[in-house]
């Protein structure tokens, strides 16, 4: 009998380990960020914060992954002694390529999202939907849905409620909970183009 | 929160020459692709659409006018929301706009039936650009794929862009000459406005008030959001769809 429950809760823990954890690899292509930048160096050492880089336009549009010309800005010759600093000065820097970043954020195109609306007048942290992606000392590999092409952040992340990770997500569903809370929610149209 | 507004139109008919650079603007301003060949009158995506209506005489006494017809944006038991399945069209409280979600619709085509301006249009072929063409897109608009409905949303794109631009100032509120939709702002004779219909202070609540302003098919009570306006009766009565037998056609 004993024997019985054990082989149940093993097969049932292979189960769910298959499902929660081998599947979405198969579902999911990952692809690695052309340069290990490392947040956590940056917010250390330089005391950027992420608007430093991460900057609006005039216009209120925001630009999102820095160019170029804001890192050769300080590295145009190498600051530190690691690897990857030479990597990218010797690959990007000296011949003024620009990294293809691949964004974990973007959202489809008929996704309208406001980030200055969101920040300015809604007080929103970065935090709160993209997590503490400021205070990580690799960039994680960029897991894209192989049939839309869509980053796995903004589509697969928070199955069923549960999640690892607790920040807000970026789901459509993530969206409509906080707007719903806050009696913010009119039509399609507020968010989508 | 932001303050609510009932966004509208008014449209001077004796003002319309038929030129058609409103149709022309809009479907550039919202990434309307130019007609396949095999499109016919009825197939072409046109979210506003100028007619031209004639007073039935003959010459000398035929009169021609011109009226551009776009979605008329009810107000009021909106029959294309009534009708659709999936939930794929809304009245948006804030704006009073007419949204459709095409992502949503399943291309039944109910609401095109249930339109009485006939100002929904259908996706019969997929987007497409000739090369280079694709360059000049709106970025603001999303395109739409084949098989759903679409129509105009006064260029929702703009009062996006005009949000952003009013949040970028740490203000809710938009400035009013951020937000008018392409097809006014193409418009070379000034013949149509556009504003927020609940405040009287618009030049389009003024001519609403106007008594020779007029709503197409007003009697069956949507309550459209876009006010003609003509000082010849003809054009007027033409709004009503009267019979051309003479035959009285207000339903029981």
């Amino acid at each position: 009998m004993t024997g019985g429950k054990i082989a149940f809760a093993s097969g049932m823990l292979l189960a769910l380990a298959g499902g929660w954890l081998a599947f979405p690899r198969v579902l999911y292509r990952t692809h690695p960020q052309p340069v290990d930048f490392s947040h956590k160096i940056h917010a250390e050492k330089a005391g950027a914060k992420c608007e430093d880089c991460h900057a609006f336009r005039d216009d209120g549009t925001y630009a999102g992954i820095p160019t170029l010309d804001k890192c050769s800005g300080c590295h145009a010759a190498a600051m530190g002694t690691t690897a990857e600093e030479k990597n990218f000065i010797d690959r990007y820097v000296t011949p003024n390529r620009e990294p293809q970043w691949l964004s974990y954020a973007r959202q489809p195109e008929n996704v309208y999202f406001s980030h200055i609306a969101h920040v300015k007048l809604g007080k929103v942290k970065c935090e709160q939907c993209h997590g503490n992606e400021g205070g990580a000392a690799t960039l994680r590999p960029f897991a894209q849905d192989p049939i839309s092409g869509y980053s796995r952040d903004i589509w697969g992340r928070p199955v069923n409620r549960i999640a690892l990770r607790t920040e807000g997500g970026m789901k459509m569903d993530d969206c409509v909970d906080c707007h719903r809370r806050q009696g913010l929610e009119y039509s399609c149209l507020g968010c989508h183009k | 929160m932001t303050p609510r507004k009932r966004y509208g139109m008014s449209i001077d008919i004796d003002k319309c020459n038929g030129c058609g650079a409103c149709m022309m603007a809009c479907a550039v301003e919202n990434n309307v692709p130019p007609v396949p060949e095999a499109a016919n009158d009825r197939k072409g995506i046109t979210w506003i659409r100028v007619y031209r209506v004639d007073n039935h005489r003959a010459y000398p006494e035929r009169r021609t006018a011109y009226v551009p017809v776009l979605c008329q944006q009810c107000g009021h038991d909106t029959p294309c929301v009534h009708v659709c399945p999936q939930q794929a069209v809304d009245v948006d409280p804030e704006t009073g706009i007419v949204g459709q979600m095409p992502e949503r619709c399943l291309g039944c085509r109910y609401c095109m039936v249930a339109c009485p301006y006939h100002a929904r249009y259908f996706n019969w072929w997929d987007p497409a650009w000739p090369a280079g063409m694709e360059k000049t897109l709106n970025p603001n608009v999303a395109p739409r794929m084949r098989g759903v409905v679409e129509k105009c949303n006064f260029c929702h794109g703009r009062w996006h862009a005009a949000q952003q631009k009013a949040a970028a100032a740490g203000k809710r509120e938009i400035d009013a000459a951020d937000y008018v939709p392409a097809c006014v702002e193409a418009c070379p004779t000034g013949a149509l406005r556009f504003g927020d219909l609940d405040d009287p202070s618009t030049e389009v609540a003024h001519d609403a008030a106007r008594p020779e302003s007029f709503r197409l098919l007003e009697k069956i009570g949507t309550e459209p959001k876009i006010h003609y306006r003509s000082q010849r009766d003809w054009v007027r009565d033409i709004a009503n769809a009267p019979h051309p037998d003479g035959k009285d056609q207000h339903r029981g």
